[in-house]
């Protein structure tokens, strides 16, 4: 019985950390399933939500910024827009140029804030990090607190889901499919790409921010290690082009997916003797990677691949649906 | 004064013409086979790890075994553009991009699979600085480092300059299209590209690893201020990239000295933002960089 309820909870951390990873997956599922945008600086928003979040709601601490002691809606969405502010930064400079720099200048700023987040010891405690993060619903029993707060993720990846299906069936949705397939006949349409791109990125690194916020407080920690940040950012893009970009379901489907494998494949190698235990962690990044390649090469779409939003036939008499 | 150019100096010119080397083979991947490689650090990496494993294999000095490292490394870059560049030549940039991206992270792990994470040193013991006049302090491995880096760069410009494939790779960096029409071997100019960036990476990563120390992320750190330095000095031109490389190298030295009253200008443990700071400056100014590049 004691071992079964150590696997439910293990269950449930498990989803906990992948709906966390599906948050993340859609918000990059705006920016290159939708739009096209290349971004490998996830890690970056998802630190600036992370501390944001943890320093607005932290109880006061000689150690770092903090004592404000806000609800979470409150430090929820000022790390969202905190995010979005610097997201909006990132894409006045990049976005009008190709794809590359965007990249580029992604991991720069993601590195900038590891850096910002060692140095400034005064606001965030350096290298030691933030600890003693309150955690939502920590008050009520084992198991229940963990499940609420597993359901506080699960509702928060649902009702993003459902958003984002409007969002890419609408107009606004088509609009993002045809700068991403062809941007010149989306000018020559009369749109405009920048502002189009631009809402793309900050709604993605909002997203990504609302998942730093969760992981602070769910591991009641942070520190600017907190999560390997390339591998972070590397796992998210496989799991978003194995699940299939451009559909939300298959990012979804991708985050639990390549977290379970990647969780399991933990507990596989730390069973092995230490020596051996250490290696096979640079084992799984390498199949990882490898996978990620495997996909790239022979199944661009991933498991899901995009279904194209058609504009509905009442709006244009004579027009029927294809199918 | 003195303090000036032994402290900030030297060591910018030393860290200058390390940019400048691995900025040569950015820009050229960047200009010829038109996208951003993520994955050129990690060749750098596994470069000087090789020549460590050499060194101690024959107990040579490191800048005697690194023409064996540069040739067992073009073999796995030539490997890897085959296998896993190659398939995307006719699809969009960002597929390379996001190729380079994940294969950064693979030979990062091989290597900390092979060698372990722990610090090395390529070549031991303390040197003593020469002094010159009196005053000014140029370590023996410094003096080694500089000379041979401007070795390299001349023979680059011969290599662009003097020989037909070095005009083919200039020819493909302006247009590929027209390079093509002209009958021009792309494949092989491709290659070759390979090869040029692969060395230069090779040797900007062993003289890395001769001024500090081996460490696995040790290519990746460098990986920003190269991007840098090859848009400073606008993408696809080599002479250009080292210019850049040459001006990062200083900037970032430079910042810390004390221009004003006593405190260091900037605080050291933001060197490394400086890059990223001249980098975005540059592609909100002037994206095509100094040397009037690609954007």
């Amino acid at each position: 019985m004691e071992q079964f309820y150590g696997y439910f909870l293990y269950l449930i951390s498990l989803a906990t950390m992948g709906g966390i990873y599906a948050i993340l997956t859609l918000g990059l599922n705006i920016q290159w399933g939708f739009t096209g945008l290349f971004n490998v600086g996830i890690a970056g928003f998802f630190a600036i939500g992370a501390y944001v979040s943890a320093i607005l709601t932290t109880a006061p601490s000689i150690r770092h910024l903090g004592g404000y002691q806000m609800p979470y809606a409150v430090s929820f969405i000022a790390a969202m827009l905190v995010s979005a502010c610097i997201a909006w930064a990132v894409g006045k400079v990049c976005l009008r140029l190709r794809t590359d720099y965007l990249a580029i200048a992604t991991i720069g700023i993601a590195e900038i804030f590891r850096l910002i987040l060692k140095n400034e010891t005064w606001a965030t405690n350096g290298p030691r990090g933030v600890s003693m993060i309150p955690k939502p619903f920590e008050t009520l029993p084992e198991p229940w607190n963990q499940l609420c707060f597993l359901a506080l993720v699960i509702l928060t990846v649902f009702v993003i889901y459902l958003a984002l299906e409007v969002a890419h069936k609408s107009p606004w949705g088509r609009v993002m499919t045809a700068i991403r397939e062809n941007e010149i006949a989306a000018k020559a349409a009369g749109k405009n790409v920048e502002r189009f791109r631009m809402q793309g990125f900050i709604f993605g690194c909002m997203l990504m921010a609302l998942a730093g916020a969760y992981t602070a407080h769910y591991l009641k920690f942070i520190d600017p290690n907190a999560t390997e940040p390339l591998t972070t950012t590397f796992l998210v893009w496989v799991m978003l082009i194995v699940g299939g970009s451009a559909n939300n379901r298959g990012a979804v489907l991708g985050a639990f997916a390549m977290w379970t494998v990647w969780s399991a494949s933990e507990i596989l190698a730390s069973r092995l003797p230490d020596e051996l235990a250490i290696r096979t962690a640079y084992i799984r990044i390498f199949l990882i990677g490898f996978v990620l390649q495997i996909f790239l090469q022979k199944y661009p779409k991933g498991f899901l691949s995009e279904t194209r939003p058609h504009p509905r036939a009442a709006r244009t008499p004579g027009y029927s649906e294809p199918e | 004064m003195i303090e000036f150019a032994n402290f900030y100096l030297i060591p910018g010119i030393l860290l200058g013409s390390i940019y400048a080397l691995g900025a040569i083979g950015i820009t050229l991947t960047f200009g010829i086979l038109r996208f951003a490689n993520f994955a050129h650090g990690e060749s750098m990496t596994l470069g000087a790890y090789i020549s460590f494993t050499l060194v101690q294999m024959t107990g040579l000095h490191p800048l005697m075994v690194m023409p064996i490292s540069m040739v067992l490394t073009i073999v796995v870059l030539l490997f890897i553009d085959r296998y896993f560049y190659r398939p995307f030549r006719k699809s969009h940039a960002i597929m390379l991009v996001m190729a380079s991206f994940g294969m950064m992270l693979m030979i990062r792990s091989v290597i900390q699979f092979f060698w372990g994470v722990q610090v090395k040193t390529i070549l031991p013991g303390i040197q003593m600085p020469i002094v010159f006049f009196d005053t000014l302090r140029l370590s023996p491995k410094h003096i080694m480092i500089i000379i041979s880096a401007i070795v390299l760069m001349l023979a680059v410009h011969f290599l662009l300059s003097r020989t037909k494939i070095g005009k083919a790779m200039r020819a493909m960096a302006d247009s590929p299209e027209l390079a093509r029409l002209t009958g021009i071997d792309t494949e092989h100019v491709i290659r070759t590209t390979w090869v040029v960036g692969g060395a230069l990476g090779v040797a900007s990563g062993v003289f890395l690893a001769i001024d500090t120390h081996v460490e696995t992320m040790m290519g990746f750190n460098l990986l920003l201020p190269m991007f840098a330095s090859a848009i400073l000095g606008g993408i696809g031109r080599p002479y250009g990239a080292m210019a850049g490389g040459l001006i990062i190298g200083l900037t970032e030295e430079l910042s810390s000295y004390p221009w004003i009253g006593t405190e260091p200008l900037l605080n050291p443990g933001y060197k490394a933002g400086i890059a990223f700071i001249i980098m975005v400056g540059m592609l909100i100014w002037r994206p095509t960089g100094l040397f009037k590049g690609k954007v």
